[in-house]
């Protein structure tokens, strides 16, 4: 039962690793969205339910969102 | 300099007996030591008695669920400070961006499967939003989970039409009360019972819909004043 | 197996926040510097819900199923403070942004190699 949160444990810190090294911009906000939807899952592991649908909805979706939306500004700003 | 950090939060870290200035292993946290149990058996200003789902006739603190008695009854006060902190960060991006509103943000609308399915994705996730908000005693939930699931749901509808617009006048108004309410409500129980914030109306039995207090009341209004800050900021940030 | 049991989410929050703070400090693209602050806030608050586990608990709410409070609940005070700081995570994350969008269009750049902060 250990088994599954030693590999999601892993697999999100390859996902940080990536989302620092990586040059595209859109790359390392897909990473981030990735990092925070394990972490949600980590914190039902550990029997907090609270949290874990706090970190899902606000991690995953609004900040990923925001994210974008500066790319989007900065993108338009560029072609002008 | 990021090794040397490193090597310092693992010593501070390490677990077991002999190294005195550490906390406990991993798993193996004595809750008698803490100021946990007290929280549990809600006995911070009175005896410990036992409590049972559906039958304790008003208990000290009256909600079902921990995590919110605490935020929301036993600490309330860093409940204000942080409903503070997101007033100042929404009207602070409000200043840096408000300038110049464009008039539309993309530059047509989405397809037509996006807009039916906007359609009817939008009712229900506003409903889903405020049962998150009003059960927040007796499930996971509160005001904080149902207000982030009320501004997803308006970030839907700013993806689907080109020129979808908030009323910022409406918006604020909702907020103020919200946040005045919050403190009127403290107030009243400074006059009633002698210190700020405390519980002024009966706990009923624990576990049904209209007991516990004023935590539902607390976290409606929290929900509210989220719900309207959160959409603002992505209202500020589509137009700018 | 026993270290592994006692480190493995104390160790893999402690190796998150070290990642944040190593791509704070290195890398020259702004919106990376912005991306390195929101992987730190996610692992403090990893670290802060994962102190509170007890072996073989409960999470900490009174239901039909698990009626009296003489149980063995997970500690429930660290998820409380962890529910706040998440959402003033995603507040300050927004303020960062909006002055990066602002520095850009201002400088036209986005690294920090080429911001001049006054113009001659």
């Amino acid at each position: 039962m250990m088994i599954i949160s030693y590999l999601l444990i892993l697999l999100m810190i390859i996902g940080a690793l990536a989302a620092v090294l990586f040059e595209n911009l859109l790359n390392s906000i897909i990473s981030l969205g990735l990092i925070s939807l394990i972490a949600a899952a980590l914190m039902y592991f550990l029997k907090a339910p609270d949290v874990a649908m706090t970190e899902a909805i606000i991690g995953a979706g609004l900040t990923t969102s925001i994210f974008i939306f500066t790319l989007l500004k900065i993108r338009r700003s560029d072609n002008q | 300099m990021v090794l040397i950090l490193g090597f310092i939060l693992f010593q501070a870290f390490a677990g077991g007996s002999e190294n005195t200035l550490s906390i406990p292993q991993f798993g193996e946290a004595n809750l008698e030591n803490r100021v946990s149990e007290h929280y549990i058996n809600k006995s911070v200003n009175s005896e410990t008695e036992s409590i049972t789902f559906n039958q304790t006739l008003n208990p000290e603190s009256g909600s079902a669920n921990y995590v919110t008695s605490i935020i929301a009854n036993y600490r309330a006060l860093d409940t204000l400070g942080e409903v503070t902190v997101l007033f100042i960060a929404a009207a602070g991006l409000a200043f840096v961006l408000g300038g110049n509103q464009k008039n539309y943000a993309f530059a047509e609308d989405a397809s037509f499967i996006v807009r039916t399915g906007v359609k009817i994705l939008f009712p229900l996730m506003f409903l889903l939003g405020i049962y998150i908000i009003v059960h927040g005693h007796l499930t996971p939930g509160g005001g904080f989970q149902g207000g982030a699931v009320i501004a997803t749901a308006i970030l839907l509808k700013f993806l689907a039409y080109k020129d979808y617009k908030l009323n910022h006048t409406g918006l604020s108004l909702l907020e103020s009360f919200a946040g005045i309410s919050f403190l009127i409500i403290g107030l009243i129980g400074l006059l009633t019972n002698g210190s700020f914030l405390t519980n002024f109306l009966g706990n009923g039995t624990l576990g049904t819909l209209f007991s516990a207090g004023i935590i539902p009341i607390i976290y409606i209004l929290i929900g509210i004043k989220v719900g309207a800050e959160l959409s603002g900021i992505i209202s500020n940030l589509i137009n700018a | 197996m026993a270290f592994l049991n006692q480190w493995a989410y104390i160790g893999g929050s402690i190796i998150l926040i070290l990642i944040g703070l190593f791509g704070v400090l290195t890398r020259k693209n702004l919106i990376k510097i912005v991306v390195s602050i929101g992987i730190m806030d996610t692992g403090v608050n990893l670290l802060l819900v994962s102190l509170g586990y007890i072996n073989n608990g409960i999470a900490p709410i009174l239901t039909e199923a698990n009626a009296s409070n003489s149980l063995n609940f997970v500690d429930p005070l660290p998820q409380a403070l962890v529910l706040t700081a998440i959402v003033i995570g995603v507040a300050v994350l927004a303020l960062a942004l909006s002055i990066v969008i602002k520095i850009y269009e201002n400088q036209n750049t986005l690294k920090i190699d080429e911001i001049r902060g006054l113009k001659l």
